[in-house]
């Protein structure tokens, strides 16, 4: 049950992931900084939001090239989790890890409320302790969270249940194609998502809906273990 | 512009710097000869309104700024006030008008970075932001433009940087057609044993400069601050800066490391006038010279002169004096961060600004008149004009009461700011308790199980116009009153006085009076201001902004699991109203926007009552009796419940009784007045303490329904979704018409 969480400058909400995991593992993760070339032996690794190098070129470009994502990469083929939020989610991309891309949202402008996310496959191992289709709060805060991919693309991501979370109906914030919030890998040990689960894991935050994604990843609910 | 250093220095070149003919004397009396082309840029950037304060001085030194519980008051970069436990927070709240209105986008953005960095400069990690934005009326055609881009600029530096930003105002007044403002607060949490500070320490040691590199954008920005407008405005748009939120967060991380080094002697962010006003003030703060060798200064344009190097306002960038033995270290993280690390000069035993450039001395002056000793004016001001009272009877009643609230909340200044806070990221770092909306933001106090911080930002400037005295005293109340509302223990405030140009009377007499109002609410109410910053000269073609001191304040919750929230109604709750029935319309929003009247003098602040009443609503709300609350401001009781049901989505059954005129009852602003709601079979135990504590109450009803439903003094209802559409929908339809009428579709 040890997280890593992967460090750039210019990453914001990194502190809120590491209070996060602390929080529900008991264990503050360990901090692997954006020039290592390793990453110890963790069972998930973590790629918090921001805005890595200013997202002044495309979000996520410059953070991709760094030298701890090759480290990362083969840390994800060798079938350990990971999980990118919001930034994370970008980076992700930028790899290649994850397929499609983040633009700018449809409204050009920053949006951070709270929206529901229906869980549109609960058999990952990052969803197991929810039900199929449930409904949960999550909040989001981003500026390119509109996320596109081409259709060919979309009818495999479709056809193999990589879609994970969907906008629920009304609640889209930023335009993404068929509500698209969140995506594993084919090989389903690799999610991005736009959504900030990390600002709602306890009562303070008013909820917690977003709790469950970690939980599972680390293997820490019930359900996650027979999944 | 490569302006050589030694040109004839002409009395246009003195004008044109913003210096009188006297001051240009007491200047050539200081140093026995005429100043080189350099030394007037310094000059000038220190001894302008801006940086020396000199038509305000006189009147902010009769502010209260101790009490037990505050470490730093103003005079530093930001105020710090204990919070317990070894920690405590530093804040303070700065304008951004000029640059603002000139390039919206990066005049707000920079304004936010500059905050930041007053904060984190004193060694703490910035917690939360707001921002009290100002402009013109909604129909002037620049209005849209800024508050787009003011707006866009805030959260963009901002939500980059990582700060919730949980609270602000957003306001529109015809007076600031030509002037908008932008006053950005920040506040942070520090160890109180390791708070930084500007004054150095020790002769011969390196004067560090650290963070971006010098360009030429924001020369002469200060000084652009202290002039009043024309119709040349345009030509200034190459003065305003231009923000790196990115390379402020790596700042912050490199500084906050370095500090916990133990290698920082003295610190100081380079804001306003740049390198000048930094060096400047280490040096005349510790009794100390400062030597420059602007060779050694990290520049991103060529053959930038030594003047351009000395004004320049390029952001991100710090001074420091080091302990010389910590450099290898210093430089280590300093690299870690991508970051320029560069040592520019040293501090000496004569109390002299050198500058040394190409091998040549362009400036040597006296430190301590540039910074201590600028020039102090006590500038002539006559009493502002007062109204006769006008009885509320003399105002007109609506026609259709359901009507004129609805008019009232769907008002420019009365809606939802959902639109505008949407834009700003309000959740980052995770801790954030109420987010804009209700009558405080909240953050919990990282690593501590109970606690939370409050903040709140007020000022109602068409009160400061009719009766600046009034005025200013009702800004601190209302900041008071709103931290109080969610069971916050005010600790201390910021002022933020944004005026006209003090070299008229009038103006100056809004001023005076203006701050002592503001001095003496802060008294009564145990609140000092630690910190502030005065913003003078806001006008355009001899047109003067209202005048708007804001105050921004800072509440401590020792147990956040208490607070009371605007939304937190129950079915079935009593609701009280607490500190007297309305009676006062003059200068009241009804007024405004029902009856298009501006007449009255504002209500009268009871500073007495004001701390009775909020005393008695934090203690209930500490011992657990409170639901919900709210506090009485703009629009009155009825708009304060119409509020109350839209956050909490519940409906009301009221009887206000027919003590007063219907329409003041409702609408009337009297002030140190709160409404809260409690759970049914606690309020007679209410009544009976409120009874006891002698503060006027009346129980108007109960929570319930899908209405705000009155029966006295006007039979009246109307459904809380009515009221909410009413609420959220002119900011969407005002800002983005098309995408609103897709959506009303």
């Amino acid at each position: 049950m040890r997280t890593a969480v992967i460090l750039l400058p210019g990453l914001n909400r990194d502190r809120d992931m590491i209070a996060a995991i602390t929080k529900i593992s008991g264990k503050p993760p360990v901090t692997v900084w954006q020039t290592e070339t390793e990453i110890p032996n963790v069972d998930l690794i973590v790629i918090p939001g921001g805005f890595s190098y200013g997202d002044y070129l495309r979000c996520g470009a410059i953070g991709a090239r760094m030298p701890v994502m090759e480290a990362l990469r083969k840390k994800a083929e060798a079938g350990v989790r990971v999980i990118g939020v919001c930034n994370g989610f970008q980076i992700l991309l930028e790899t290649g890890l994850l397929p499609g891309a983040l633009m700018r949202n449809a409204s050009l402008k920053f949006v951070c409320r709270e929206v529901k996310l229906e869980v549109t496959n609960a058999g990952t191992p990052f969803t197991a302790s929810y039900r199929q289709g449930e409904i949960i709060r999550c909040p989001v805060a981003h500026h390119d969270g509109n996320y596109f991919a081409d259709g060919e693309t979309l009818a495999r991501l479709n056809g193999n249940g990589q879609v994970v979370f969907r906008y629920a109906e009304g609640s889209n914030p930023n335009g993404s194609i068929e509500d698209i919030a969140g995506i594993v890998s084919e090989a389903g040990n690799v999610l991005g998502l736009m959504p900030h689960p990390e600002n709602l894991i306890e009562t303070a935050h008013g909820g917690t809906d977003g709790r469950g994604i970690f939980e599972n990843a680390l293997g820490l609910s019930d359900l996650a273990g027979a999944a | 512009m490569t302006i050589r250093n030694s040109i004839p220095i002409t009395p246009e070149l003195v004008e044109a710097h913003g210096i009188t003919p006297e001051e240009y004397e007491r200047i050539r009396d200081l140093t026995g000869r005429e100043p080189t082309f350099t030394e007037l840029g310094i000059w000038s950037a220190m001894w302008n309104e801006h940086c020396s304060y000199k038509s305000s001085k006189k009147w902010l030194k009769t502010l209260p700024t101790t009490g037990p519980q505050v470490i730093q008051g103003p005079g530093e970069n930001a105020g710090v006030v204990d919070i317990g436990d070894g920690e405590c927070v530093v804040f303070k709240m700065e304008s951004h008008n000029h640059p603002s209105y000139i390039e919206p986008y990066q005049g707000a953005a920079t304004g936010v970075g500059g905050i930041l960095r007053d904060v984190f400069t004193m060694g703490a990690r910035p917690v939360a932001a707001m921002n009290a934005l100002r402009f013109g009326e909604p129909e002037h055609p620049k209005t849209r433009h800024l508050v787009s881009g003011v707006v866009s600029g805030v959260g963009g530096y901002g939500n980059s940087f990582g700060v919730p930003t949980v609270g602000g105002e957003v306001e529109f007044d015809a007076r600031y057609n030509g002037n908008c403002l932008v006053n950005a607060f920040a506040a942070g949490i520090a160890r109180t044993d390791a708070i930084f500070l500007s004054e150095a320490k020790g002769v011969g040691l390196p004067v560090v400069y650290l963070g971006a590199k010098t360009g030429r954008d924001g020369v002469g920005g200060a000084t652009m601050a202290s002039a009043e407008f024309g119709d040349d405005i345009d030509q200034k748009r190459p003065t305003v800066q231009v923000g790196d939120p990115f390379t402020e967060k790596c700042l912050l991380e490199a500084c906050l490391e370095l500090m916990t080094s133990g290698a920082v002697i003295a610190i100081q962010d380079m804001g306003a006038a740049g390198l000048t006003c930094s060096a400047v003030e280490m040096g005349a703060k510790g009794d100390l010279g400062i030597e420059l060798d602007l060779d050694k200064v990290p520049v991103r344009e060529e053959r930038m002169s030594a003047y351009e190097m000395m004004l320049s306002e390029s952001q991100e960038r710090m001074l420091m004096v080091l302990r010389p033995e910590k450099e290898n270290e210093a430089k280590a993280i300093f690299a870690k961060w991508g970051l320029d690390f560069a040592i520019v000069g040293r501090t000496t035993d004569d109390l002299r600004f050198r500058i040394l450039h190409q091998g040549e001395e362009v400036a040597n002056l006296p430190i301590k008149e540039l910074g201590d000793e600028a020039p102090e004016y006590d500038r002539p001001w006559i009493e502002p004009g007062a109204w006769q009272a006008i009885d509320a009877s003399q105002f007109p009643e609506p026609d259709d009461y359901a009507d004129a609230i609805l008019q009232v909340l769907g008002s420019a200044n009365m809606c939802s700011k959902r639109w505008v806070w949407e834009q700003y990221d309000t959740l980052i770092q995770g801790n954030s308790l109420q987010l804009p909306g209700g009558d405080a933001g909240v953050v919990r106090v990282d690593g501590h199980e109970t606690k939370a911080l409050a903040f709140s930002s007020d000022v109602t400037p068409r009160y400061c116009e009719a009766d600046p005295f009034e005025g200013g005293k009702q800004a601190v109340a209302e900041c008071w009153r709103n931290l109080t509302a969610v069971g916050a223990e005010p600790l201390a405030s910021t002022d933020n006085l944004n005026f006209g140009n003090p070299e008229r009377p009038e103006i100056m007499g809004q001023l005076v009076r203006a701050i002592a109002g503001i001095g003496e609410a802060c008294e009564a109410l145990g609140f000092p201001i630690v910190s502030g910053n005065v913003s003078l000269y806001n006008e355009t073609n001899g047109e003067a902004i209202l005048p708007t001191p804001t105050i921004a304040g800072v509440g401590l919750l020792p147990d956040y699991s208490v607070m009371a929230r605007i939304s937190a109604m129950q079915e079935g709750d009593a609701i009280f109203l607490l500190g007297g029935a309305g009676s006062h319309l003059g200068q009241s929003i009804y007024n405004r926007i029902v009856n298009g009247r501006a007449d009255g003098p504002p209500p009268p602040v009871d500073l007495f009552a004001e701390r009775h009443n909020g005393d008695f609503v934090r203690s209930a709300i500490r011992n657990g009796q409170v639901t919900a609350c709210h506090d009485i401001s703009d629009g009155g009781m009825v708009i304060a419940l119409a509020e109350m049901c839209i956050a909490s989505g519940k409906g009301a059954v009221i009887d206000a009784g027919e003590t007063a005129p219907p329409h003041a009852l409702l609408f009337g602003e009297d002030q140190a007045r709160y409404l809260v709601t409690v759970k049914a079979e606690n309020a007679g135990f209410f009544a009976l303490n409120a009874e006891g504590a002698g503060v006027r109450f009346r129980q108007l009803g109960t929570v319930g329904g899908e209405s705000l439903s009155l029966t006295a003094p006007v039979a009246i209802a109307i459904s809380v979704t009515e009221l909410a559409a009413a609420h959220e929908s002119w900011f969407p339809a005002y800002m983005d018409p098309a995408v609103h009428a897709e959506a009303a579709e």
